[in-house]
């Protein structure tokens, strides 16, 4: 064996060795910061969730609480809670309503668009999108303002016409303002992402199917809905999310009336035990039990969507 | 809670009017050097606006002892942090705490045993305040520092349009609201409003209510007690019958009833001139303060509606240094003047009530010249209040429950039922010993 050989040899094993950690080292800022800032807290929330404070006596001064081991009293209890039930059939309700809106106008803007003889595009995408740009504690704040009977501009037209005015902050209209403020802001964000999924669509199909004699309305439904599903589905699946986290636009409104109550959504529900009702042990049982759920939901979601686009790809 | 940051808001606005003048400490008493021996740096964690300003009056006479003061959100967020910060051993020295969130804070752990350090102060305050820092117990978690005396304002204009007159006992009261209906039926004497549980504790304090007491080892809860129940029977037959509006406060809605003319009373405290600035700026010298319609002819109490106190923390270093401040703060007269000066609080000590520094009426009642002395007055008349270790429960119990009666115009005694079950089921489920 020659010298060069070896060193050859050598240099290889060395680069080898190298080229084998680099991805380790590379990952090693992301996974240190997963680890403190995600899965550390989660690991936190899942072990506060097994625990619940155990008083002594009444409960007053120095050694009067004690952290005990709960096991899953609190998951039982969260669980065959009412309230969290109607929580969450409320947010279904709402779901309902905003999911199918919100996506079907982001999808109709994002097509308009798209179209050949759009005026305007850049200053209509701004406009649209422009409410997503607000706070959504500002966005809740200035609907609820509207909603006001007392100070609706709404109600006063209503009333000048001699039409009835319902009251929007109560029964099913309050769905119906809660699901406005969300559809109001999340528009303009889905919109962008079907639009630039749009966008991307090679011109030569467009050309080809007009050769063909397809009609714009034609090629919206026929090729270009089909092309841009799966950022459908992405859209889709941030929105479901979102209206399972619900919490900013009814924590908002519930002052202005008497309709909502603390536990409106789950996440309020969760809020409150942790910080009105000091009970953390339960809000983390709550908060495992949302997450679950969101998980198997997204799962459930993500793997409809993959088959069908497998299927799709298969044929 | 909504009417702090109304205070809050209102002790600016005061501030303002004020001119927001600039202190300058004397120096001239110095300071007394006993208690820590080296320089003793304190933290402390207030939402009283301007509470840096009168923190720096100390700061220049006892440069052995430096406060520094860290703003804070109001009422209960603070309480959620003071907690948190507690469990993790880094709560600041000092902090601004809500007479009823005391004993939550206690049941923490968070706030230190300060009876040695302030048994003396005892005297400045009326005992019905002094008893709410103590739980009933030897010891003292917090100097009191601001106290709600409540009270009834009402549009004295309109009542001389309406030929009506301040009530003095609530019978008269719900007369007025019905004689207001009959002339103005657009009109509402005032409204029932389920977002403040303040409001609702003190009406019931006033009627004699004991919502936590201590029975041996065991808390018992009295929210639906006899006195409790009367008021919330009173209220809801008032919302029942239309005689009162059933919406709630603080809302742009609410602003505008008051605004307009709409509502021409309101059940509040002694912070209400600074919430009616904001809130109904165009009112401005139409309005009048009265003691509150009592239950009995000839009787003499009112509730307390907001108020919060100094409290020393479990985690200081400095408990003795800490505690002498918070005694200062609360009973010296400089300290006193400087508080009313910039942070526009309603002093708990007895003596400020009638000092110069309240010797002028809040400018939005410049009709009624002798503003303080009435409250004063009124103040004298507080009747005791008791809270427990859950009182924000009971409290979220209260805007959930009274809400849903409000709104359908029901029952409240059953809202009232159910505001203590839901008490009740808390405490057993957190471990306590509830006495039936």
């Amino acid at each position: 064996m020659t010298m060069a050989a070896t060193r050859r040899k050598a240099r290889g094993r060395g680069q080898s060795y190298g080229v084998k950690a680099a991805p380790y080292s590379f990952l090693l800022p992301a996974a240190v910061l997963f680890a403190l800032f995600f899965a550390l807290p989660i690991g936190y929330a899942l072990w506060l969730s097994l625990h619940k404070a155990e008083v002594r006596g009444l409960g007053l001064g120095k050694g009067a609480r004690a952290e005990v081991w709960a096991g899953l009293q609190n998951y039982t209890a969260a669980l065959t809670d009412p309230e969290l039930g109607h929580a969450a059939l409320r947010v279904l309700g709402y779901g309902a309503i905003v999911v199918p809106v919100m996506l079907g106008l982001a999808l109709l803007f994002a097509l308009l668009l798209d179209t050949e003889r759009v005026r305007a595009r850049s200053f209509s995408r701004l406009a649209i999108f422009l409410p997503y740009a607000i706070p959504g504690v500002i966005a809740a704040l200035l609907w609820g303002f509207l909603y006001l009977p007392d100070v609706s501009p709404f109600h006063y037209l209503l009333g000048e016409l001699g039409l009835p005015q319902p009251d929007l902050l109560d029964g099913g209209p309050l769905f119906l303002s809660l699901a406005n403020i969300a559809v109001w802001g999340g528009t303009g964000f889905n919109m962008i992402v079907i639009y630039t999924s749009l966008r991307s669509i090679p011109v030569e199909v467009h050309e080809a199917a007009r050769l063909d004699g397809a009609t714009p309305v034609q090629i919206a439904l026929r090729i270009k809905i089909p092309m841009v599903a799966p950022s459908l589905v992405l859209t889709f699946f941030f929105s479901v999310i979102a209206t399972l986290q619900v919490f900013g636009e009814p924590t908002t409104l519930r002052p202005l009336t008497n309709s909502i109550p603390t536990t409106w959504s789950p996440l309020m529900k969760v809020y409150n035990d942790a910080f009105l009702g000091g009970n953390v042990y339960a809000a983390s049982a709550t908060a495992v039990v949302l997450a679950a759920a969101t998980f198997v939901l997204s799962f459930a979601l993500l793997k409809v969507s993959n088959s069908r686009t497998k299927h799709r790809g298969n044929r | 809670m909504s009417h702090t940051l109304h205070r809050r808001l209102a002790a600016t606005a005061t501030a303002v009017a004020l001119g927001a003048t600039a202190l300058t400490a004397c120096g001239s008493s110095g300071g007394d050097d006993q208690a820590d021996s080296g320089p003793v740096s304190l933290t402390y964690w207030a939402w009283a606006p301007g509470m840096d300003k009168v923190a720096d009056l100390w700061n220049k006479k006892n440069p052995d002892i430096k406060v520094t003061v860290k703003k804070q959100a109001a009422g209960d967020d603070l309480v959620a942090k003071i907690i948190t910060a507690s469990k993790a051993h880094q709560a600041p020295d000092l902090v601004q705490a809500e007479y009823q969130a005391l004993p939550t804070l206690v049941s923490n752990d968070a706030l230190a045993d300060i009876s040695k350090e302030v048994g003396d102060a005892e005297k400045e305050f009326a005992p019905g305040v002094w008893q709410q820092t103590t739980l009933g117990s030897d010891a003292v978690y917090a100097v009191p520092q601001d106290s709600g005396p409540m009270m009834f304002y009402y549009r004295a204009d309109l009542f001389k349009q309406y030929g009506l007159s301040a009530p003095t006992t609530w019978d008269d009261f719900a007369k007025t609201a019905r004689a207001l209906k009959k002339k103005a039926p657009d009109k509402a004497l005032t409204t029932f409003s389920s977002n403040d549980s303040g409001l609702f504790a003190g009406l019931a304090q006033q009627a004699g209510a004991k919502w936590w007491t201590v029975d041996g080892d065991k808390w018992k809860v009295g929210i639906d007690d006899p006195a409790t129940r009367k008021v919330a029977d009173f209220w809801g037959g008032l919302v029942k019958e239309g005689a009162v509006d059933n919406q709630p406060m603080y809302t742009p809605a609410w602003n505008k009833a008051l605004n307009t003319g709409k509502q021409i009373a309101w059940v509040s405290a002694v912070w209400a001139p600074g919430t009616l600035t904001t809130a109904a700026p165009e009112t401005k010298g139409k309005w009048a303060m009265a003691p509150l319609p009592q239950w009995t002819k000839g009787d003499n109490a009112t509730g307390s509606w907001g108020g919060s106190t100094t409290a020393v923390t479990t985690d200081s270093k400095h408990k003795a240094a800490a505690a002498k401040f918070a005694t200062w703060l609360n009973t010296d007269p400089q300290a006193l003047t400087a508080l009313v000066k910039e942070s526009g609080i309603y002093p708990a000590a007895t003596a400020a009530q009638t000092s110069g520094a309240l010797a002028e009426a809040p400018d939005f009642f410049a009709n009624q010249p002798d503003f303080y002395t009435r409250a004063a007055g009124i103040a004298k008349t507080t009747a005791p209040a008791s809270w427990g270790p859950n009182v924000n429960v009971a409290y979220t119990a209260f805007k959930d429950e009274f809400a849903q009666a409000a709104k359908t115009r029901s029952d409240f005694g059953a809202a009232l039922t159910a505001m203590q079950d839901a008490t009740v089921a808390d405490l057993k489920k957190q471990g306590f010993e509830v006495a039936p």
